[in-house]
């Protein structure tokens, strides 16, 4: 029997119906046309699927979409502010942190939630804080970069507001 | 060659930028559209049953409780799809793979699959299609399904290359060789000859999308495909043989695409995609799940290799051989002639000679992977090289210049070559100041060399100019590392237009002829030849239109900065005429501008690199940590030296995951006892350091801007490198590769 | 399948309690999860208790700390009290999975997950926590070390769930370790793991002490000749080198995927040294 859940996705609140057994990741995908978020695995060891649920970083399909009702999710799609990028996804472009492409909205949710705990990151500590997403493509150098480059700006634009 | 390459321009403008890739918006923001990321009106999911034996004969398929399950739309078997290859082993291979037809013969092994309305619907069928298999020995080692009596694959392989050719059929497909000159003469020269076995096993590219597709075959014998591809062009003519249509009937349009490396420049599953669309005669998306992709797309080879090199005290190689045994999986292929073949291509040695075995087992088949056996080959030729090195006490890098190939040496697998880039990529090496910087406590360093033949193939580009005097180009090689930012700067370039001016797409396959995959590190290379070629085709238009608005001949009117420019002390004061102009006047001048190349892009130039190494060994455990890492390699001219860094970086990783962890591991009853990214260990973000490159210019003649593929040969080094790095940290020389924490702690117990 | 949300501990025993298929504790369902895509499991039901009040909550007791059973545990390490008591045991709940898997597993779902290699078991373990069981006769405490029964079992009874997981106050001098062996440096399983939890008195002598290890058995084992290999000793190299033997002389290994008999009988005396020595420099020795 399919479930009601009520929720808030991005900002908007969200009512949609599913299985009790259907992943959070399925319900963005195949239910809500949310399809930035990737399905690497389905087990929690790719990121790709990467979503900050209640202010906790997450993977989507570790998630039942039942579990949500009157929970409060972003997703990619909701880090560019309309027509504006998001530092982070600026920084993605310009350092070139992106080849294929398929891990890197998971990356930007899993940098999002490493700059709002820990603003002014080692390289290390970054490395430590994306190292549940996995990228085959860069090599994560240029990912760390933009990662580092983030930091700076926000710090900067920090200190002068 | 179809282009002058007398044209070739040092005075770039646009060319070695670091522009903005035109794919970058849509992939950060969630928007760009992967292979699982398509939705048709009334798409039915598909899921396979597979095999859960490594070799068995499948004596009854029964789908009957499975079709008349509610909501099951399309259950199929091998016989609905009847072999339509002709005789063609290739193609017959092809369909046995996608779904087997007497035998399964490897875990994983497709055996049916059904289309129904929703995934826990076709997951209730698949447990009710009951399959009788009668089970038999299998093979899952190399120099076991080389063994007499080992259990036999196919009844129809007689070894190739070896005269008188068998009578009997073995899992030993063909032996090759390659070289020149006398070993035999060669070792008796020596001073002193080094010997070792080595081993590797199997690893998988680990592209993290798996494969997707969405296909849809109207009644009227139409159909259309979409899917993650490295070759949509190549997949639109197999599919097409397979299913019995004309490739016209078919349009395949290529997704973005999450990495492939290789692994996505074959089909896997996308003809029973079609196949079920066409039975339930609606749309079927099928979806790899992980565990799928490991156990049923291709990996590369696992292998032995033996190496003897005779030398010199002072260094001279007076001999050198290798014989390669490499494993393609289920279905036969050529993969050890090419470790063959790259073994040793990075030197100028007389004697040389290097013998390969390939040999089918009861593993998924193999497919490329990003230089395609080569890496396997340059870890046991880069470790012995070492060892001779530090026979006699000479830096490994003054060694291999010694010995380093140039141009005008023939290579060990024929061809002479041209410029390349060994010799500098060694000098850069040398001086390179991670060669010299200090090495801390439980830390070796070690280099090694690589090699990579690149391809060019068929090519096909469309360039075409707007109205409003802006640029589209359409190609047909998929994009995997930014081949549309390259190649519209190339075509802006030559057009003398900004970058932001031209726009790339990827055409589906009934809008251009037929290209190639992109593989064999073409992609960049092919496609800018073609794309320079069709955009001096439309310079050569423009020309002529400006000749005939302005009424001056021809040869009177340039084409500078983006315009046509009269010329001469008769025409000099004429205006000038730009592209905006004679785009919205095409109407008058002869219709639509456009330009077209289709070519086979010969001249790839050969790559080679050399990388620089440390690791530090936890000597308890036997876990080696990288700390430091250096790319050098030719590039002939980087195009955009970001994305060029960035093939250097990933490729480099992709070997170190190779060398410390990534593998294979089956159990005795067969089956693949690690298929997902939790025991698949590739690299993880804090296992790293950044990776140092370094981009060498050595320009390829046989391009107009000297570019020279670059992706590929990026892994080949690592494997020996880091080889060589933890042999020196530890003491002991490792030859098994990956040379993970239980491997190294063991061979230390040796010591 | 049935998903339920109970508010109450009673509603949530009465579920489990009255659910005659199979039924499931949804916590973090990090493992759970990935079991039913693997078509492992088929639940019938499925309770989630993250909407029972408290129990993401931690509290400080008179006798130590007290976790709630559906505390993720990204949430141990913003706890200042807890992280300054028991490091080890924040540590290891920390190295579970990657950070997105932390930010909603649970150490009670670790421990009744029952793998061998769990991270935060043998860390519990060494420091010698309880878990509060509800179910349908009322609640019970029973030690970390006897709640797994075997690879995927525990001594739970039907209709009961860990309601909470109990720390006990940090002694003075006492100091508390977790380490573990993967070949990469993230994201991997437990080869071999050791918690260490040990306390000195003024001279620097070990005065009490306990080891666990991980994945060398079919549960996490408290190994008492490891820790009888310290106690009486400043963890000078004699008393390090008979710890190791202890703690591999326990081992119970199995050869498979993720390591060989060989290397994790070996690898776990190693890791009892280097976590032993990280909990005597934590407890104040020198």
């Amino acid at each position: 029997m399919a479930l009601l859940v009520s929720t808030t996705i991005n900002g908007d609140k969200v009512e949609y119906a599913c299985q009790p057994d259907e992943s959070l990741l399925d319900v963005l995908r195949n239910r809500l046309g949310l399809t930035g978020a990737k399905e690497g695995c389905g087990t929690g060891d790719c990121g790709a699927c990467s979503v900050i649920l209640d202010g906790r970083l997450t993977c989507s399909c570790l998630v039942l979409g039942a579990e949500m009702d009157g929970k409060s999710l972003e997703t990619i799609e909701g880090m560019a502010d309309g027509a504006a990028l998001h530092p982070l996804q600026k920084n993605f472009i310009d350092h070139a942190a992106l080849q294929c492409g398929i891990c890197t909205p998971g990356f930007l949710m899993a940098a999002q939630a490493l700059l709002r705990k820990n603003p002014d990151p080692s390289e290390v500590e970054i490395r430590f804080g994306l190292a549940g997403n996995l990228c085959r493509c860069t090599g994560y150098d240029k990912i760390v970069r933009a990662v580092q480059a983030t930091a700076t700006e926000l710090k900067l634009a920090k200190r002068s507001a | 060659m179809p282009l002058d390459t007398s044209l070739v321009r040092k005075d770039f403008k646009v060319i070695g930028q670091r522009v903005t890739r035109p794919d970058g918006i849509d992939k950060v923001t969630g928007r760009a559209k992967y292979g699982a990321d398509a939705f048709a009106p009334g798409q039915l999911v598909a899921l396979v049953l597979r095999s859960p034996h490594a070799h068995a004969r499948i004596k009854k398929i029964d789908i009957s409780m499975a079709e008349k399950l509610a909501g099951v739309k399309a259950v199929i078997t091998a016989a609905d799809l009847p072999d339509n290859t002709g005789g063609d082993r290739g193609m017959r291979d092809i369909l046995e793979n996608c779904m087997a037809r007497k035998k399964v013969l490897y875990d994983g092994h497709a055996v049916a699959a059904v289309a129904a309305v929703d995934e826990r619907t076709a997951r209730e069928a698949l447990k009710l299609i009951k399959v009788d298999y009668e089970v038999l020995p299998h093979v899952t080692e190399v120099d076991d399904a080389l063994k007499p009596g080992a259990p036999l694959l196919h009844d129809d392989i007689f070894t190739d290359g070896i005269e008188p050719k068998p009578t009997k059929s073995s899992n030993f497909i063909k032996q090759a060789e390659y070289g020149h000159g006398d070993i035999e003469a060669g070792f008796a020269e020596a001073d002193f000859i080094i010997e070792k076995s080595y081993k590797t096993e199997q690893t998988h590219q680990g592209y993290i999308e798996p494969h997707s597709c969405l296909a849809n075959v109207s009644p009227d014998g139409t159909a259309e495909l979409w899917v993650c591809t490295q070759g949509h062009f190549v997949y639109r003519n197999q599919c097409a043989t397979l299913l019995g249509m004309n490739a016209n009937k078919l349009r395949v349009t290529a997704s973005e695409i999450g990495g492939g490396f290789g692994g996505k420049t074959h089909l896997w599953a996308e003809p029973l995609a079609l196949a079920l669309s066409r039975k339930a005669n609606r749309p079927v998306k099928l979806t790899m799940s992980r565990e799928e992709v490991f156990r049923c797309t291709g990996p590369t080879s696992s292998s032995s290799i033996d190496i003897k090199i005779g030398a010199k005290n002072d260094g001279t190689i007076t001999a050198a051989f290798a014989e390669l045994r490499y494993q393609n999986g289920a279905f036969p292929f050529t993969w050890a002639e090419f470790g063959a073949m790259t073994a040793w291509a990075c030197y100028d040695f007389k004697n040389v000679k290097s013998v390969s075995k390939d040999v089918v087992l009861n593993r998924p088949k193999c497919a490329a992977y990003r230089a395609p056996s080569a890496p396997i080959a340059a870890f046991a030729v880069e470790s012995t090289m070492d060892m001779v090195a530090h026979k006699i006490g000479m830096d490994p890098i003054e060694l291999r210049i010694k010995n380093a190939a140039k141009q005008g040496t023939k290579s060990s697998y024929g061809p002479v070559y041209g410029p390349i880039g060994i010799g500098p990529t060694l000098e850069a090496a040398r001086n390179h100041p991670h060669w010299k910087a200090p090495l801390g406590k439980n830390m070796g360093r070690g280099m090694a060399c690589g090699f990579w033949f690149n391809f060019g193939g068929q090519t096909c580009v469309d360039v075409n100019v707007t109205p409003d005097g802006n640029v589209t180009v359409a190609v047909g090689t998929i994009d995997v590392g930014g081949s549309r930012a390259s190649l519209a700067m190339a075509v802006a370039e030559e057009l003398g237009v900004k970058y932001d001016n031209v726009r790339v797409i990827v055409a589906d396959t009934s809008s251009l002829g037929h290209n190639d995959m992109t593989d064999g590190s073409r992609g960049t290379f092919s496609s800018s030849m073609a794309a320079i070629d069709a955009t001096r085709k439309v310079v050569t238009s423009l020309r002529e239109r400006a000749a005939k608005t302005l009424e001056i001949p021809v040869e009177d009117v340039v084409w500078e900065d983006g315009e046509a420019k009269p010329t001469g002390d008769k025409y000099g004061n004429l205006k000038t005429l730009t592209l905006k102009d004679l785009a919205a006047g095409a109407g008058h001048t002869g219709g639509p501008i456009a330009g077209h190349s289709e070519i086979v892009a010969d001249g790839a130039g050969v790559s080679f690199g050399t990388h620089i190494c440390d690791v530090e060994v936890d000597m308890e455990t036997g876990r080696s940590l990288i700390k430091r890492y250096t790319v050098i390699q030719d590039a002939g001219k980087a195009m955009h030296p970001s994305y060029v860094e960035g093939q250097y970086q990933g490729g480099a990783v992709q070997g170190i995951g190779w060398a410390l962890n990534e593998e294979y591991v089956y159990g005795k009853n067969g089956r693949l006892q690690n298929a997902g990214f939790l025991d698949y260990r590739i690299p993880v973000c804090s296992d790293l350091p950044m990776i140092d490159t370094l981009i060498l210019e050595i320009p390829n003649p046989h391009h107009p801007y000297g570019v020279r593929g670059v992706g590929e040969t990026p892994i080949v080094p690592p494997l020996g490198a880091i080889g060589n790095a933890i042999s020196h940290a530890t003491g002991v020389r490792q030859t098994h590769v990956p040379m993970s924490p239980p491997r190294v702690l063991k061979s230390l117990k040796g010591k | 399948m049935r998903y339920e949300s109970p508010v109450t501990v009673k509603d949530a025993v009465a579920l489990l309690a009255k659910e005659k298929g199979k039924a499931f504790v949804l916590a973090g369902g990090t493992d759970l999860l990935v079991k039913m895509k693997a078509g492992m499991l088929e639940p019938d039901l499925v309770v989630d208790i993250k909407r029972i009040k408290g129990m993401a909550d931690i509290k400080k007791t008179v006798s130590g700390f007290s976790i709630g059973a559906a505390t993720p545990c990204a949430a141990l390490d913003e706890n200042a009290a807890l992280m300054k008591a028991w490091p080890g045991v924040v540590e290891a709940a920390n190295l579970i999975g990657s950070k997105q898997v932390q930010g909603r597993c649970t150490m009670a779902g670790n421990l009744c997950n029952a793998s061998p290699a769990a991270d935060s078991v043998p860390a519990l373990i060494a420091a010698g926590a309880k878990v509060t069981i509800a179910g349908p006769k009322g609640k019970r405490k029973l030690a970390v070390e006897d709640v797994p029964a075997g690879v995927g079992r525990t001594n739970l009874k039907k209709g009961e769930f860990i309601e909470s997981i109990q720390l006990p106050k940090k002694a003075a001098k006492s100091g508390d370790a977790y380490l573990r062996f993967i070949p990469r440096t993230e994201m991997d399983i437990a080869v071999v793991s050791c918690g260490v939890n040990l306390t000195i008195d003024g001279k620097g002598v070990v005065t009490k002490a306990r080891v666990a290890l991980g994945a060398v058995a079919i549960t996490a084992l408290l190994v008492k000749d490891a820790a009888k290999a310290i106690i009486g000793t400043k963890l000078d190299d004699a008393a390090l080198d008979t710890l190791a033997a202890a703690a591999s002389a326990a081992c119970k290994p199995i050869d498979d995927k993720r390591g060989t008999i060989e290397f994790r009988t070996e690898v776990a005396g190693v890791l009892a040294k280097r976590a032993a020595k990280i909990a005597y420099a934590r407890a104040g020795g020198k």
